[in-house]
């Protein structure tokens, strides 16, 4: 059959190569998750059954529900000082993944440039091909804490870059940008009229400095698509509910590709979504504290096994550098995954400036995680030229990904 | 250590041994980003001070069949002159067989939870120790049938099945 060549062209997720190599072995111990293991609060869980009864099956507005949308709105206000307009600056959306995929569309017209730091998220390069546009990559480094700089950024803009994808805290190195460093982006993007989508659903896993909104920079609101959800936050992510929110002539056009091809964000889920934002902060804040201790169970592990991890700000995931192995990052994640039976993803998988290191989750209960790292250990005295990195016991490996903002 | 720094640290370590009660001393500070020194002292002091009473396991004891007999007894007590309730609450919680003694407000004075092997114990622990002191002046017993939920813990097997894909984006 002739398919059309863009998607031709669009490589398969490198994750789905391992996730086929791993389905295959039994006794795995995954560390490849990209969800939290929570389960939703039971309040959310119990909201929806509410809902099912009461049969809350019907379409909502295609903008989703007003209800939804004004609690979302005031729920931005009071967490990072951004005032939208719950009728023309907010939509709801089938996850943060809907939004980005909107917002491309939106914004692009065949061979606009988007300027991506990487590594990042599997889907956006991918899904700026499929709104015709260009990605365009820019490697960030472990020396600067996987966070852009602004000069380079600056140095890839051409007359047809049209957009900045962010997203910090970011997925997978577990940065943060702090005030100063994004304002120096914010800098860029006003000098050169970019859109900076900003894709913060990582925002409440932020451990060490309060998250800063790229909206909340002086003028910035203007020019920012915020992209948010609750997949993360409050462990929904098969719940399938996002949001955008940003300026009234851009979420316009959103909602009418929207309108055409989604109608609307699950009704159901919508309204547990409501139930979360007014009611879920006691959840959020639990699940926070216990990615806090994973985290530093992780990469103290990691540091201790000799593969030098710098303490990841947010997220939940750690990004330790597998170079003392003397293997490359897909390398070893393919002998540890036959050897030691443990899965973890390869940092190329998410583009340039990932190679030699790979993205761990601590999405897990720490038991889990302790039998990981039992195993890894194993793994890597069992390893041919393997020269642990020394890290004082007990001490982090800190790169600029834990400065505070 | 300043004494804010201390005090978050201490509520910090509180929570999580409240969560389990067997973490180490050296995995707790990692944990917490604390010092392992910091985090041994703050223990200490707790326990010095009284604030850890005890480390203790909450157990699903129907599980194992064991033939034991909770009473929770709502006790209304006349109170005493410049003791208030207090003298009585002691007087009771001294029992072995009390659990837990609790001053409560609404239509009853005292919440006391009692534990025994058999009902006619329990009973009989009311009957002969606990309505014959002089400020109590009602009981009301209701026998325990079924815990549900204890300390936090829900007395239900979820699902142990992860149901996630073992690798996601
Ligand atoms: C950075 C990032 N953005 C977006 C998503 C997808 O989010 P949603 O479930 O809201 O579509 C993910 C999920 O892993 C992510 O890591």
């Amino acid at each position: 059959m002739r398919l059309s060549r863009v998607v031709q062209e669009v490589p398969p997720s490198g994750i789905r190569r391992l996730f086929d190599l791993v389905a295959e072995m039994d006794d795995v111990i995954s560390l490849g998750v990209g969800e939290p293991d929570f389960l939703a609060p039971w309040r959310v869980r119990e909201s929806a059954v509410y809902g099912l009864e009461r049969g809350r099956g019907s379409y909502t507005s295609n903008s989703g529900l007003l209800e939804l949308r004004e609690a979302i709105a005031a729920h931005i206000t009071r967490r990072d000082g951004v005032a939208y307009a719950p009728r023309d600056e907010i939509l709801v959306t089938v996850g943060v993944s809907e939004a980005l995929d909107l917002a491309l569309r939106a914004l692009l017209d065949p061979g606009d440039e988007v300027i991506v730091p990487e590594p990042c998220y599997v889907s956006y390069v991918p899904c700026v091909r499929f709104a015709a546009g260009v990605p365009v990559a820019l490697p960030t480094r472990a020396a600067d804490g996987f966070v852009p700089q602004a000069a380079e950024v600056e140095r890839l803009v051409t007359p047809r870059t049209r957009a900045l994808l962010l997203n910090y805290p970011n997925n997978p190195t577990g940065a943060t940008m702090g005030r100063a460093e994004l304002m120096a982006l914010a800098d860029v993007a006003a000098r050169h009229d970019l859109i900076v989508i900003s894709d913060e659903i990582y925002d409440r896993l932020s451990y060490d400095a309060a998250h800063v909104a790229f909206a909340s920079l002086p003028g910035m609101a203007e020019r920012t698509l915020l992209l948010n959800g609750f997949s993360k936050a409050y462990a929904m992510t098969g719940w399938r509910v996002g949001y955008a929110a940003g300026p009234a002539p851009l979420i316009a056009a959103m909602t009418k590709i929207h309108q055409y091809t989604a109608l609307c964000a699950n009704r159901n889920a919508q309204e547990a979504a409501i139930e979360a934002l007014r009611h879920g902060e006691a959840d959020v804040v639990a699940m926070v504290e216990d990615y806090d201790a994973r985290r530093r169970v992780i990469v103290d592990g990691f540091n201790r096994l000799g593969l030098p991890c710098h303490l990841p700000a947010g997220a939940f995931y750690a990004f330790p550098s597998v170079a003392p192995t003397g293997l490359s990052a897909g390398e070893f994640t393919e002998r540890l995954l036959r050897e030691a039976k443990v899965a973890v993803v390869p940092g190329d998988a998410f583009g340039a400036g990932g190679e030699g290191h790979v993205r761990c989750s601590y999405a897990y209960g720490i038991g889990q995680i302790e039998e990981a790292l039992a195993r890894i250990g194993g793994f890597l005295e069992r390893l041919d030229g393997f020269v642990p990195a020394t890290v004082p016991a007990g001490e982090v490996v800190a790169a600029g990904a834990s400065r505070p903002g | 250590m300043a004494e804010a720094e201390r005090t978050a640290l201490t509520r910090r370590v509180l929570r999580a041994l409240e969560k389990d009660a067997r973490l180490p001393v050296a995995r707790l500070a990692v944990m917490l980003g604390a010092d392992e020194a910091e985090v041994a002292e703050v223990v200490a002091r707790c326990e010095r001070a009284g604030i850890i009473r005890r480390y203790k396991t909450v157990v699903a004891w129907d599980r194992l069949d064991e033939a034991r007999v909770t009473a929770l007894i709502d006790v209304s007590v006349s109170p005493q002159r410049d003791v208030g309730f207090d003298q009585v609450a002691v007087r009771i919680a001294r029992f072995p067989e009390v659990r837990s003694v609790q001053l409560v407000s609404g239509g009853s004075d005292l919440r006391v939870t009692i534990e025994g092997n058999t009902m006619h114990e329990v009973a009989e622990f009311v009957a002969r120790k606990l309505s014959p002191i002089d400020a109590v002046t009602a009981t009301n017993t209701h026998f325990l049938l079924r815990t549900y939920k204890e300390d936090g813990e829900v007395f239900v097997d979820e699902p142990a099945a992860d149901g996630r894909l073992p690798v996601s984006p």
